[in-house]
């Protein structure tokens, strides 16, 4: 039986998250190898919740196959697709299908998907949800009605450490440690310098939240580009799409994982933060590969 | 405030004109006149376009503000046109095409979209300022409103999405709401108003559509 990604929260090792996207149809074959091949690798593996704006296979449908594959899943939950109704309902059926990690999230602009007519519906905010889930919790919906039993959620938030100004993103996050989070997972880190202002800012906070950075595989230089230009919160310095720019044919992907496994050894050798969260976006089957080079 | 109005496309218009030969138009003189969606260029312009795709003009208007009550004498003033055609073309805001309705027995249909509710920047370039929410909360936001001027309408905090320089995700040009709310709660002294947690909106302020009568209480003390 794997550990719970709370108790793994509370080890205080060097923790290691991964993350899958489920597939756009009805076809979970690739994501179930995904699942067999990290499940025992990492602590957790989160499922993204439409990412990016594109509709796919819900979070919570891949989580359960993680739940019936014996891996420990983490629900990514947003706030751009469903209002407090559907969120709890849902959030409802995840507990009861085993699922007990969330990770509560805005979500992406529908301007930057494949539904761009949609309606944005954000009738909640991350940190509202944050607290939606405390709410259900301690035994009552957001509403105040009694539930007729309590959830048991641990629940994580995400922020940009690479923002600039960063000061309004620690005020809210902020606000997020005080609605009750247990841990963090960034979005992408690419320059450890920045990140560890930011993780001077965050101790300043001085809450008991362990901190996973973002790892963001980069696959060549015109994913770098894209990611940049398109992924929101997200920022690739331009000396690392150099780097993949001079990779020689077909080398790109190698140097990428180089890069990741770098970024990881050095993250856990300075002590940096207390974990990390690898997105390997449509190449979740080179995270071996990515922690070989970490040293993990 | 004003109401930011773009005009539809001709495909559009002649489409729902498609059974409408005689058409009568109305411009606005207020805010459509200054989007230069229905003042008296934009309905001279959409005359000849009619007359261009067959279609008989027998007459036009523009009404100084046709969202006011003075519509109804306008109509009534320009009855011999109106009386001859088929349906009335109103280059106005929702407001004013409604008004119209309300006086004419005649199908009346817009030629505008009915964008926002907005202010002019400068010349030609408006802005967003209010969605009516019905929960005002620029006190707490150094009257920055987030509702209406971040894409998401978050209520605590920027998103993750901001760009270097405090851009919003999904606009380069424009400002994060949340970063300028900082700024000015900053310069004011006043950042813990941001700290401030603030609650999911109440969507029953305001039933919609939104009806409010003044009690007659109020009125008393009022005069």
């Amino acid at each position: 039986m794997k550990k719970s990604f709370r108790e793994v929260l509370k080890e205080g090792r060097f923790i290691v998250t991964s993350e899958v996207g489920p597939p756009k149809g009805t076809n979970v074959d690739r994501m179930v190898q995904i699942i067999e091949l990290l499940k025992d690798k990492v602590d957790a593996l989160n499922v993204t919740d439409n990412q990016g704006s594109v509709m796919r296979y819900p979070s919570w449908g891949g989580c359960f196959l993680i739940v019936e594959q014996g891996g420990e899943p983490i629900l990514q939950v947003t706030c751009r697709d469903r209002n407090r109704l559907a969120i709890q309902q849902d959030l409802l059926f995840a507990h009861s299908r085993g699922i007990r990690n969330v990770l509560c999230l805005t979500g992406d602009s529908i301007d930057v998907g494949d539904h761009k007519e949609a309606k944005p519906v954000f009738d909640l905010d991350s940190v509202q949800l944050i607290n939606l889930v405390q709410s259900l919790n301690s035994g009552k919906d957001i509403g105040g009605n009694q539930l007729d039993s309590p959830t048991d959620f641990c629940i994580g938030a995400c922020t940009t450490a690479s923002a600039e100004p960063i000061e309004p993103h620690l005020i809210k996050l902020q606000q997020k440690i005080d609605a009750g989070i247990q841990f963090i997972q960034t979005q992408a880190v690419y320059d450890l310098d920045q990140f560890k202002r930011f993780m001077n800012y965050l101790c300043k906070l001085n809450k008991d939240v362990k901190v996973l950075a973002g790892i963001v595989l980069l696959t060549g230089p015109r994913m770098a580009v894209f990611l940049n230009e398109n992924v929101p919160g997200i920022f690739v310095p331009q000396p690392l799409i150099d780097q993949l720019q001079v990779a020689p044919k077909g080398k790109a992907l190698s140097v990428g994982i180089e890069i990741a496994g770098r970024t990881i050894r050095e993250i856990k050798e300075e002590g940096l933060c207390d974990g990390v969260h690898i997105m390997a976006i449509e190449k979740e089957e080179v995270v071996p590969q990515i922690l070989e080079v970490a040293g993990l | 405030m004003k109401t930011i109005t773009a005009q539809k496309s001709f495909e559009e218009i002649l489409e729902v004109l498609e059974r409408t030969e005689r058409v009568y138009i109305v411009g606005c003189g207020t805010c459509a006149t200054m989007c230069q969606t229905g003042g008296e260029a934009q309905v001279l312009q959409m005359k000849e376009r009619l007359e261009q795709a067959g279609k008989i003009v027998t007459g036009w208007m523009v009404i100084p503000t046709a969202c006011d009550d003075l519509t109804k004498e306008a109509l009534g003033e320009q009855a011999e046109g109106i009386n001859q055609a088929q349906g009335i073309l109103v280059m106005a805001c929702a407001f004013g095409v409604q008004t119209v309705v309300s006086w004419t027995d005649k199908p009346v249909c817009p030629a505008l979209n009915t964008l926002f509710i907005g202010k002019e920047d400068v010349p030609y370039q408006f802005s967003e300022v209010c969605i009516q929410c019905g929960e005002c909360i620029l006190g707490w936001t150094a009257g920055i409103c987030p509702v209406t001027s971040c894409t998401k309408g978050l209520l605590n905090g920027p998103c993750g999405g901001t760009k270097k320089g405090g851009k919003c995700e999904i606009d380069k040009e424009k400002d994060c709401a949340w970063v300028l709310i900082y700024q000015r709660l900053e310069s004011q002294d006043r950042l813990d108003l941001m700290r401030k947690y603030k609650r999911p909106k109440d969507y029953r302020v305001v039933k919609r559509p939104g009806r409010i009568k003044l009690s007659e209480d109020l009125l008393k003390r009022s005069f």
